[in-house]
Protein backbone atom coordinates (compact mmCIF):
# COMPACT_ATOMS: atom_id res chain seq x y z
CA UNK A 1 0.00 0.00 0.00
CA UNK A 2 1.70 3.59 -0.68
CA UNK A 3 0.72 5.91 1.92
CA UNK A 4 -0.41 8.74 -0.86
CA UNK A 5 -3.58 6.48 -1.28
CA UNK A 6 -3.97 5.91 2.32
CA UNK A 7 -3.54 9.74 3.00
CA UNK A 8 -6.32 10.20 0.19
CA UNK A 9 -8.92 8.46 1.48
CA UNK A 10 -8.18 9.70 4.80
CA UNK A 11 -8.97 13.32 3.15
CA UNK A 12 -11.91 12.13 1.28
CA UNK A 13 -12.94 10.99 5.01
CA UNK A 14 -12.20 14.39 6.98
CA UNK A 15 -14.03 16.53 4.30
CA UNK A 16 -17.26 14.53 4.54
CA UNK A 17 -17.01 14.90 7.55
CA UNK A 18 -16.47 18.58 7.75
CA UNK A 19 -19.36 18.79 5.32
CA UNK A 20 -21.50 20.51 8.15
CA UNK A 21 -25.11 20.75 6.91
CA UNK A 22 -28.35 22.76 8.64
CA UNK A 23 -30.49 19.31 7.41
CA UNK A 24 -31.25 17.16 9.94
CA UNK A 25 -29.89 13.00 9.35
CA UNK A 26 -33.71 12.56 8.62
CA UNK A 27 -34.06 15.01 6.21
CA UNK A 28 -30.86 13.61 4.51
CA UNK A 29 -32.34 10.30 3.84
CA UNK A 30 -36.27 10.86 3.36
CA UNK A 31 -36.48 10.18 0.15
CA UNK A 32 -33.70 8.19 -0.41
CA UNK A 33 -34.58 4.29 0.71
CA UNK A 34 -37.17 1.87 1.28
CA UNK A 35 -40.76 3.29 -0.33
CA UNK A 36 -41.58 -0.01 2.33
CA UNK A 37 -42.36 -1.82 -1.11
CA UNK A 38 -39.05 -4.17 -0.95
CA UNK A 39 -41.04 -7.21 -0.56
CA UNK A 40 -43.24 -6.68 -3.43
CA UNK A 41 -41.70 -7.78 -6.25
CA UNK A 42 -40.71 -11.03 -4.33
CA UNK A 43 -44.31 -11.67 -2.86
CA UNK A 44 -45.91 -10.94 -6.56
CA UNK A 45 -43.39 -13.50 -8.55
CA UNK A 46 -44.35 -15.65 -5.34
CA UNK A 47 -48.36 -15.25 -5.97
CA UNK A 48 -47.91 -15.19 -9.92
CA UNK A 49 -46.19 -18.66 -9.60
CA UNK A 50 -48.53 -20.07 -7.45
CA UNK A 51 -51.02 -19.41 -9.81
CA UNK A 52 -49.04 -19.95 -12.97
CA UNK A 53 -49.07 -23.83 -11.56
CA UNK A 54 -52.54 -24.11 -11.67
CA UNK A 55 -53.19 -22.05 -14.54
CA UNK A 56 -50.17 -23.87 -16.65
CA UNK A 57 -51.89 -27.66 -15.20
CA UNK A 58 -54.98 -26.36 -16.71
CA UNK A 59 -53.45 -25.22 -20.03
CA UNK A 60 -51.32 -28.91 -20.62
CA UNK A 61 -54.66 -30.31 -19.40
CA UNK A 62 -56.62 -28.33 -22.06
CA UNK A 63 -54.16 -29.13 -25.16
CA UNK A 64 -53.99 -32.53 -24.46
CA UNK A 65 -57.81 -32.85 -24.56
CA UNK A 66 -58.31 -31.04 -27.63
CA UNK A 67 -59.18 -32.68 -31.11
CA UNK A 68 -56.14 -30.83 -32.95
CA UNK A 69 -55.16 -27.43 -33.00
CA UNK A 70 -57.08 -26.53 -36.57
CA UNK A 71 -58.52 -23.39 -36.57
CA UNK A 72 -62.37 -24.79 -35.57
CA UNK A 73 -61.33 -26.88 -32.59
CA UNK A 74 -59.25 -23.91 -31.05
CA UNK A 75 -61.71 -21.12 -31.47
CA UNK A 76 -64.53 -23.89 -30.15
CA UNK A 77 -61.67 -24.43 -27.30
CA UNK A 78 -62.15 -20.61 -26.66
CA UNK A 79 -65.85 -19.86 -27.06
CA UNK A 80 -66.60 -21.97 -24.15
CA UNK A 81 -66.76 -18.98 -21.42
CA UNK A 82 -64.77 -21.03 -18.67
CA UNK A 83 -61.66 -21.66 -21.06
CA UNK A 84 -62.00 -17.73 -22.20
CA UNK A 85 -61.95 -16.48 -18.83
CA UNK A 86 -59.06 -19.51 -17.63
CA UNK A 87 -56.61 -18.55 -20.88
CA UNK A 88 -57.23 -14.79 -20.18
CA UNK A 89 -56.50 -15.40 -16.41
CA UNK A 90 -53.11 -17.42 -17.99
CA UNK A 91 -52.03 -14.46 -20.51
CA UNK A 92 -51.99 -11.77 -17.20
CA UNK A 93 -50.05 -13.72 -14.73
CA UNK A 94 -47.68 -15.55 -17.16
CA UNK A 95 -47.19 -11.78 -18.74
CA UNK A 96 -47.18 -10.48 -15.02
CA UNK A 97 -44.30 -13.19 -14.19
CA UNK A 98 -42.83 -12.81 -16.98
CA UNK A 99 -42.02 -9.04 -16.41
CA UNK A 100 -41.04 -10.03 -13.06
CA UNK A 101 -38.64 -12.25 -14.13
CA UNK A 102 -37.17 -10.32 -17.27
CA UNK A 103 -36.72 -7.31 -14.91
CA UNK A 104 -34.41 -8.80 -12.57
CA UNK A 105 -32.40 -10.65 -15.62
CA UNK A 106 -31.73 -7.20 -16.78
CA UNK A 107 -30.81 -5.34 -13.71
CA UNK A 108 -28.61 -8.03 -13.46
CA UNK A 109 -26.59 -8.49 -16.93
CA UNK A 110 -27.19 -4.67 -18.25
CA UNK A 111 -25.03 -1.89 -15.86
CA UNK A 112 -24.83 1.21 -18.54
CA UNK A 113 -27.23 3.17 -17.00
CA UNK A 114 -29.11 4.34 -20.01
CA UNK A 115 -29.42 0.94 -21.15
CA UNK A 116 -30.53 -0.37 -18.06
CA UNK A 117 -33.88 1.88 -18.30
CA UNK A 118 -34.82 2.03 -21.33
CA UNK A 119 -34.36 -1.98 -20.95
CA UNK A 120 -36.58 -1.99 -18.56
CA UNK A 121 -38.79 0.13 -20.00
CA UNK A 122 -39.24 -1.57 -23.52
CA UNK A 123 -39.67 -5.03 -21.81
CA UNK A 124 -42.64 -3.77 -19.69
CA UNK A 125 -44.02 -2.17 -22.75
CA UNK A 126 -43.58 -5.36 -24.38
CA UNK A 127 -45.14 -7.32 -21.63
CA UNK A 128 -47.69 -5.03 -21.20
CA UNK A 129 -48.49 -5.30 -25.65
CA UNK A 130 -48.39 -9.06 -25.57
CA UNK A 131 -50.70 -9.33 -22.81
CA UNK A 132 -53.41 -6.61 -24.10
CA UNK A 133 -52.94 -8.47 -27.44
CA UNK A 134 -53.62 -12.13 -26.10
CA UNK A 135 -56.81 -11.13 -23.98
CA UNK A 136 -58.22 -9.03 -26.86
CA UNK A 137 -57.75 -11.98 -29.20
CA UNK A 138 -59.60 -14.20 -26.87
CA UNK A 139 -62.47 -11.85 -26.46
CA UNK A 140 -63.23 -11.22 -30.30
CA UNK A 141 -63.20 -14.99 -30.57
CA UNK A 142 -65.04 -15.86 -27.31
CA UNK A 143 -67.44 -12.35 -28.92
CA UNK A 144 -67.98 -13.80 -32.18
CA UNK A 145 -68.63 -17.26 -31.25
CA UNK B 1 -5.03 -8.53 -11.49
CA UNK B 2 -1.83 -7.98 -9.31
CA UNK B 3 -2.03 -10.45 -6.55
CA UNK B 4 -0.92 -13.45 -8.84
CA UNK B 5 0.37 -16.19 -6.64
CA UNK B 6 -2.46 -15.76 -4.49
CA UNK B 7 -5.19 -18.99 -4.73
CA UNK B 8 -8.24 -17.48 -6.43
CA UNK B 9 -12.01 -18.87 -5.83
CA UNK B 10 -12.02 -21.60 -8.86
CA UNK B 11 -12.85 -19.83 -11.94
CA UNK B 12 -16.58 -21.70 -13.83
CA UNK B 13 -14.43 -22.75 -16.51
CA UNK B 14 -12.20 -24.91 -14.24
CA UNK B 15 -15.08 -25.70 -11.46
CA UNK B 16 -16.88 -28.93 -11.66
CA UNK B 17 -20.50 -27.84 -11.69
CA UNK B 18 -22.38 -28.90 -8.85
CA UNK B 19 -26.30 -30.04 -10.67
CA UNK B 20 -27.58 -26.88 -8.14
CA UNK B 21 -25.81 -24.48 -9.71
CA UNK B 22 -26.81 -26.34 -13.30
CA UNK B 23 -30.50 -26.08 -12.41
CA UNK B 24 -29.94 -22.39 -11.14
CA UNK B 25 -28.90 -21.42 -14.73
CA UNK B 26 -31.35 -23.21 -16.06
CA UNK B 27 -34.28 -21.83 -14.18
CA UNK B 28 -33.76 -18.47 -15.37
CA UNK B 29 -32.67 -19.75 -18.97
CA UNK B 30 -36.25 -21.63 -19.38
CA UNK B 31 -37.77 -18.44 -17.60
CA UNK B 32 -36.49 -16.42 -20.40
CA UNK B 33 -37.25 -19.08 -23.16
CA UNK B 34 -40.99 -18.48 -22.33
CA UNK B 35 -40.86 -15.16 -21.62
CA UNK B 36 -40.34 -15.66 -25.69
CA UNK B 37 -42.57 -18.24 -26.12
CA UNK B 38 -45.46 -15.72 -24.30
CA UNK B 39 -44.77 -13.50 -27.63
CA UNK B 40 -45.67 -16.76 -29.51
CA UNK B 41 -48.41 -18.01 -27.29
CA UNK B 42 -49.79 -14.65 -28.09
CA UNK B 43 -49.44 -14.47 -31.92
CA UNK B 44 -51.47 -17.97 -31.65
CA UNK B 45 -54.32 -16.05 -30.44
CA UNK B 46 -53.84 -12.92 -32.48
CA UNK B 47 -54.21 -14.97 -35.90
CA UNK B 48 -56.86 -17.10 -34.70
CA UNK B 49 -58.83 -14.08 -33.53
CA UNK B 50 -57.63 -12.86 -37.06
CA UNK B 51 -59.51 -15.93 -39.04
CA UNK B 52 -58.90 -18.69 -41.34
CA UNK B 53 -56.74 -17.61 -43.19
CA UNK B 54 -54.11 -15.92 -40.63
CA UNK B 55 -54.56 -19.03 -38.46
CA UNK B 56 -53.19 -21.46 -40.99
CA UNK B 57 -50.04 -19.19 -41.59
CA UNK B 58 -49.30 -19.52 -37.79
CA UNK B 59 -50.11 -23.20 -38.01
CA UNK B 60 -48.08 -24.00 -41.23
CA UNK B 61 -45.25 -22.06 -39.63
CA UNK B 62 -45.05 -24.08 -36.17
CA UNK B 63 -45.53 -27.25 -38.43
CA UNK B 64 -41.71 -26.60 -39.60
CA UNK B 65 -38.90 -28.86 -38.38
CA UNK B 66 -37.56 -25.89 -36.74
CA UNK B 67 -41.16 -25.02 -35.12
CA UNK B 68 -41.69 -28.19 -33.89
CA UNK B 69 -38.24 -28.09 -32.46
CA UNK B 70 -39.46 -25.07 -30.67
CA UNK B 71 -42.48 -26.18 -29.37
CA UNK B 72 -40.81 -29.27 -27.45
CA UNK B 73 -38.29 -26.42 -26.17
CA UNK B 74 -40.65 -24.62 -24.75
CA UNK B 75 -43.11 -27.76 -23.45
CA UNK B 76 -39.44 -28.74 -22.17
CA UNK B 77 -38.97 -25.30 -20.44
CA UNK B 78 -42.56 -25.23 -19.07
CA UNK B 79 -42.02 -28.58 -17.09
CA UNK B 80 -38.82 -28.03 -15.76
CA UNK B 81 -39.59 -24.28 -14.97
CA UNK B 82 -42.92 -25.36 -12.98
CA UNK B 83 -40.98 -28.10 -11.31
CA UNK B 84 -37.70 -26.19 -10.50
CA UNK B 85 -40.29 -23.06 -9.26
CA UNK B 86 -41.96 -25.64 -6.94
CA UNK B 87 -38.76 -26.51 -5.36
CA UNK B 88 -37.75 -22.58 -4.54
CA UNK B 89 -41.18 -22.27 -3.42
CA UNK B 90 -40.50 -24.99 -0.94
CA UNK B 91 -36.98 -23.38 0.13
CA UNK B 92 -39.23 -20.59 0.61
CA UNK B 93 -40.90 -22.08 3.71
CA UNK B 94 -37.20 -23.13 4.73
CA UNK B 95 -37.15 -26.19 3.86
CA UNK B 96 -34.86 -28.53 1.75
CA UNK B 97 -31.54 -26.94 1.85
CA UNK B 98 -29.95 -29.42 3.27
CA UNK B 99 -26.67 -30.07 0.41
CA UNK B 100 -27.84 -33.94 -0.13
CA UNK B 101 -31.80 -32.80 -0.29
CA UNK B 102 -30.92 -30.09 -3.01
CA UNK B 103 -29.06 -32.30 -4.87
CA UNK B 104 -31.64 -34.88 -4.93
CA UNK B 105 -34.61 -32.16 -5.63
CA UNK B 106 -32.45 -30.98 -8.25
CA UNK B 107 -32.34 -34.38 -9.75
CA UNK B 108 -36.41 -35.39 -9.27
CA UNK B 109 -36.84 -31.75 -10.89
CA UNK B 110 -34.65 -33.09 -14.28
CA UNK B 111 -36.39 -36.67 -14.46
CA UNK B 112 -39.58 -34.67 -13.43
CA UNK B 113 -39.03 -32.67 -16.60
CA UNK B 114 -38.06 -35.19 -18.85
CA UNK B 115 -40.63 -37.48 -18.40
CA UNK B 116 -43.54 -34.92 -18.53
CA UNK B 117 -42.00 -33.49 -21.90
CA UNK B 118 -41.56 -37.26 -23.36
CA UNK B 119 -44.83 -37.91 -21.84
CA UNK B 120 -46.89 -34.87 -23.21
CA UNK B 121 -45.73 -35.40 -26.91
CA UNK B 122 -46.31 -38.95 -26.67
CA UNK B 123 -49.68 -38.19 -25.57
CA UNK B 124 -50.09 -35.39 -28.29
CA UNK B 125 -49.42 -37.64 -31.46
Amino acid sequence: MDRGRLRGTCDRGLLVGSDMSLKTPLGRVLGLGSAKEGTDHWWGQRVSAVAMIVLGSWFVYSLLRLDSLTYLDVIRFIGVPLNAVLLSLLSLTLAYHSYLGVQVVIEDYVHAPGTKVVSLLLSRFAHVFVAIAAVYAILVIGIGS
Amino acid sequence: MSNSGRPLSPHLSIYRWPITMVLSILHRMTGVAMSIGLVVLAAWLMQAAAGPEAYLGFTTTMSTFIGKLFLVAWSFAFFFHAANGIRHLVWDTGRGFDKRQADRSAWIVVAFAALATAAFWWAAT
